[in-house]
């Protein structure tokens, strides 16, 4: 790699004692304080402000309007247009998640049920939400597209029990997503 | 050129000094090895540690060729014109002419100056087509499939499979969820026609009852009318499958194979001690499969056997030291801590004359085990010790006639033709009265020694170790928990003399100890004595000081495959005939 010589730049002598960057500064933030006091912060309007500077009074005031498409809350399972449920219990997200949040109990669909050739279904489905940070691992390794980190953040509870989702919320959570799999449709 | 005739003629070239060992000089990837004539080509390359990909070969059965995957590039000397020397290299080997079109590895025997090249443009390419058509048909099932993880169609497409399929026709509809067996399902559209199932059930069990209906991509693997898969072999061919076209009902979707902790072991059901893997996640056994040994079980195992696990975490499952209230009716049982349990015991079999105490062993005991209990007797001075036999009929193949695993051993060990010849005599000395002690180990002898509930009500003191609650336990005064074999390690000697080893694959559950733990407890109780016994390696260490046969020997020396240490003459059924196969040259053994 080339090297770049970087010349030291010359202060002259106000910017040596550096004073007036210390008054500079406190005029900005004075500014700025103003500024919030008469409710005019940048983006204050964006980001749904409290109407004191920027800041949100949580809980009474939420983010959930905001969340970008791409945010990553609580994982949880969805079923398909059909209301087949998509999970197979392949484990294979049991197997990635690297907190170990994620346990799966494996079953065998019964023959009378209508989803008979899917073959398999998770009897459990628990996750953890004190083991889970959010990485998104199961999600990407689903071969079933069944498993999604969905916008919910405020997961909180009384006890350890509270925290562990178990299939029924986790299908609460998720809800339902259509298209991508279609190998257990009637076309195949 | 000159020169030449009479450098050749002076050099030993290659073949000669193969030849002599009875052996032939064969390239394999540019670099020469020798092997012996009539070795199959697939079998050079293994022996070369070059894996040639393959589905339907298999050492053990015969060789159809028909998957086509162990195709690979075979090239021998061209032949000289007449009166024209073979030319040489430098090291005296002729030079190769390679064969522009390929040969199946796994039914080719490996020639004199033969010349494989596994890898390189044409064996590649034959690969990725084979791969191609393999796929055509085969289901999107990974993900319910049981055998993803293990699976050769799995681990072969990403070596040699492409990322897309070019098909564009629909796929070929088959039977799927099949039931054709009390052990096994079948899914045909899995299948990939290697056929091994078809050869295993013919030449191994004997009973052929699977073949191939149809033809082209609508070959469908079925099992012959009004019969079914239902020979104490079948789990066997769930085993060779190398697809998920078959699979055992009894590990159906019970846990994924990749959290799977493998353990091999030995299998305890019978006098043949078929080596096995034990399959665990955590603290659960899942499964268990046979474990290669070309001198006890070949790659093969009973169903019976394999599935006679699932007691080990059942209900009736002992976790703690019970011991029985005195003088309450019905009889109630009350959890004692250990200390008191062999300190009770000791002193109970202290109280009692060592002519009126007797012990009944159990022949599934390990070596270490036996060992032990033979000390114990001798520390209690008693001459009363006989375990109790357990028999039943014998197949053709793996199961012997004796369901011990371990009476080689116990003859060894306690130095008697006939460990069991002294229970008749115990049996009568309690009916009459003139035994009043009784030490059961791991047996349940009310339902396998022909003693009465009435018999055990006569005893002054009954100690037993358990796995499981049973009806005996119920007459005990002192019931001990006990390790299962998947939990315990230490050594076994199977009917054909071979020392062999149980290893540990689960813990042992709530406060159960180990037998020779409980052993030693009871004898330095009795005793007094200074514990100088901490390990099991430290009781074998004992047995092989004291009994000549082990003379020598640690648990670790046994090795995996074990170790011969007596000759009794015992033939494995099973192994005759794959020796018969394999001199009739139908097998590579």
């Amino acid at each position: 790699m080339a090297v770049v010589k970087l010349q030291r730049p010359k202060l002259n002598f106000g910017e040596k004692i550096y004073f007036g960057a210390l008054i500079k500064g406190f005029f900005l933030t004075m500014s700025h304080a103003v500024k919030s006091l008469r409710g005019k912060s940048v983006g204050a309007e964006t980001l749904a402000s409290s109407g004191l500077g920027v800041t949100m009074q949580f809980p009474e005031q939420r983010w959930d309007s905001h969340l970008p498409e791409y945010y990553r809350g609580a994982p949880a399972l969805v079923t398909d247009e059909q209301g087949r449920e998509r999970c197979v219990s392949c484990q294979l997200c049991e197997f990635i998640c690297p907190p170990k949040a994620i346990k799966i109990k494996p079953s065998e669909i019964p023959s009378d049920d209508p989803w008979a050739k899917v073959e398999k279904r998770p009897l459990e489905f628990d996750i953890d939400m004190i083991r889970c940070i959010y990485c998104g691992m199961c999600e990407e390794v689903c071969p079933e597209q069944a498993i999604y980190l969905r916008k919910d953040y405020l997961i909180t509870g009384l006890k350890r029990a509270d925290m562990v989702h178990d299939k029924k919320r986790l299908y609460e959570i998720g809800g339902v997503r259509v298209g991508l799999v279609n190998k257990w449709n009637e076309l195949k | 050129m000159s020169d030449t005739p009479s450098a050749t003629a002076e050099l030993i070239l290659p073949k000669d000094l193969a030849a002599g060992k009875g052996m032939v000089n064969v390239q394999i990837d540019d670099i020469w090895h020798q092997f012996p004539k009539g070795t199959r080509m697939i079998e050079a390359c293994r022996q070369a540690e070059i894996t040639v990909p393959h589905y339907c070969y298999h050492p053990k059965l015969s060789s159809p060729g028909n998957c086509r995957m162990c195709l690979v590039q075979m090239g021998m000397p061209p032949r000289p014109a007449p009166g024209q020397e073979p030319q040489r290299d430098e090291n005296g080997y002729e030079i190769i002419g390679w064969m522009p079109r390929p040969v199946i590895a796994c039914a080719n025997t490996v020639g004199e100056n033969m010349g494989i090249r596994t890898t390189g443009d044409l064996v590649e390419k034959c690969r990725e087509g084979v791969m191609e058509f393999l796929l055509i048909n085969h289901p999107l099932d990974c993900p319910i499939c049981d055998q993803a993880g293990e699976c050769r169609l799995q681990e072969q497409s990403v070596q040699h499979g492409r990322g897309v399929s070019r098909f564009v026709d629909m796929k070929v509809k088959k039977p799927k969820n099949v039931d054709i067996g009390p052990r096994i399902r079948l899914d045909d559209e899995r299948c990939i026609m290697c056929s091994r199932c078809i050869r295993f059930m013919d030449e191994v069990a004997s009973d052929p009852v699977l073949g191939f209906t149809q033809r082209g991509t609508h070959t469908t693997l079925t099992v012959h009318p009004g019969r079914l898969l239902d020979s104490n072999y079948s789990l066997n061919t769930a085993d060779i499958c190398p697809v998920g076209a078959l699979t055992s009902n009894d590990f159906r979707f019970q846990m994924r194979v990749w959290f799977l902790k493998e353990t091999p072991s030995i299998d305890v059901n019978c006098g043949t001690g078929t080596n096995i893997t034990l399959w665990a996640r955590g603290n659960k056994l899942h499964r268990i499969t046979p474990r290669l040994n070309d001198e006890v079980n070949s790659a093969w195992m009973p169903d019976s056997h394999r599935l006679n696990f699932h007691y080990i975490d059942s209900a009736a499952r002992l976790t703690e030291p019970l011991s029985r209230s005195v003088g309450v009716s019905p009889t109630s049982f009350s959890p004692t801590p250990w200390p008191t349990a062999i300190a009770q015991s000791a002193a109970k079999i202290q109280s009692i004359p060592a002519a009126q105490t007797a012990i009944i062993a159990s022949g599934r005991m390990t070596n270490e085990e036996l060992f032990l209990t033979h000390t114990l007797a001798a520390e209690i001075g008693t001459r009363l010790l006989s375990l109790v036999p357990r028999s039943g009929e014998a197949d053709k193949l793996l199961v012997a006639a004796d369901r011990n695993p371990n009476t080689t051993g116990a003859k060894l060990i306690l130095g008697s033709e006939n460990p069991y010849s002294g229970l008749a005599f115990i049996r009568d000395g309690v009916r009459d009265g003139s035994i009043k002690s009784l030490i059961v180990l791991g047996e349940d002898i009310i339902t396998d020694a022909g003693f009465t509930a009435d018999d055990l009500g006569k005893l002054d003191f009954l100690l037993q170790t358990s796995v499981l609650a049973n009806p005996t336990a119920e007459h005990a005064h002192l019931v001990l928990p006990s390790a299962a074999f998947a939990e315990k390690r230490g050594s076994m000697v199977n009917l054909s003399g071979r020392l062999q080893r149980l290893n540990r694959a689960v813990e042992l559950p709530g406060q159960a100890h180990d037998d020779w733990e409980i052993l030693r407890d009871l004898i330095l109780a009795i005793s007094g004595g200074k514990n100088e016994v901490h390990h099991i390696e430290d009781v074998f260490k004992a047995l092989a000081e004291n009994v000549p046969a082990f003379n020598g020997l640690t648990l670790s020396k046994i090795g995996h495959q074990g170790t011969q240490i007596a000759d009794t003459g015992y033939q494995i059924p099973l192994l005759a005939n794959e020796r018969a196969r394999k001199a009739a040259g139908l097998i590579n053994g």
